[in-house]
């Protein structure tokens, strides 16, 4: 289960919708206990380097990911994943997510749509590379 | 000796260790040395033919190994190299 702290949460939402009709995202930092529960406490908010069209896509760029992990060092954190926008369609990893996506990180898609509405969910990947749900707990979605 | 810097998700595979420390001439050699003392990292690190996967950046400093001489790229005693994900995705 995962736990976004309401500053981390809103600075998110926030950014996604700042950020549409393009994808946003930003890097995830907190704390584990030994059950694999996480507590997303901050986030950073990163440039979408993918070059040409961000509506369909983001791409974090190897400096800004040293920044990440220097980031959680700094503020004796655990970078515990990424967070990304999938505007106009739902929260739900894609094919592309999938292949692209790292061991332990936790994945919080943020779905936005013109009318704001909002649907966070967030997916892990399991041993055989396919993503399993993470449960929020402290979130509830329409 | 060298430091690698281990990325946060690949840290399970070196027994939670963010720094290692490897005697190696080149990035080919360090590579080569870090799959051995620790198996399961290389599947994460190189593809079927044994190449440093796409989505695998290694960089000396700020500087990317695809722009230097790649594997060949010399290391020194005092080299910082850092291991970094690809982080993309998206819609579609």
């Amino acid at each position: 289960m995962i736990i976004i702290e309401d500053g981390a949460r809103n600075l998110m939402v926030e950014d996604a919708v700042n950020t549409f009709p393009d994808e946003c995202c930003g890097f995830m930092f907190g704390t584990e206990d030994e059950k694999e529960n996480r507590v997303i406490r901050d986030i950073l908010v990163v440039n979408n380097s993918k070059p040409g069209d961000k509506t369909r896509r983001f791409q974090i760029s190897p400096l800004d990911y040293m920044k990440g992990e220097q980031y959680a060092i700094d503020n004796n954190l655990t970078l515990l994943g990424i967070y990304h926008s999938h505007p106009k369609h739902p929260a739900v990893p894609s094919e592309t997510d999938r292949l692209s996506a790292q061991p332990f990180f936790s994945y919080l898609i943020i779905s936005v749509f013109e009318n704001r509405e909002i649907t966070l969910r967030s997916w892990r990947l399991n041993d055989s590379s396919q993503f399993d749900e993470e449960k929020i707990t402290n979130y509830q979605f329409s | 000796m060298a430091t690698v810097i281990i990325p946060t998700p690949l840290r399970k595979f070196t027994n939670n260790t963010a720094r290692l420390e490897v005697k190696a001439g080149n990035i080919g050699d360090t590579i080569q040395q870090l799959t051995t003392n620790f198996p399961d990292l290389k599947k994460h690190l190189l593809d079927e033919k044994g190449q440093v996967r796409s989505f695998v950046n290694i960089f000396i400093g700020n500087d990317d190994i695809r722009n230097l001489q790649q594997e060949k790229t010399a290391v020194k005693e005092d080299t910082v190299i850092s291991i970094i994900p690809a982080i993309a995705g998206g819609v579609k």
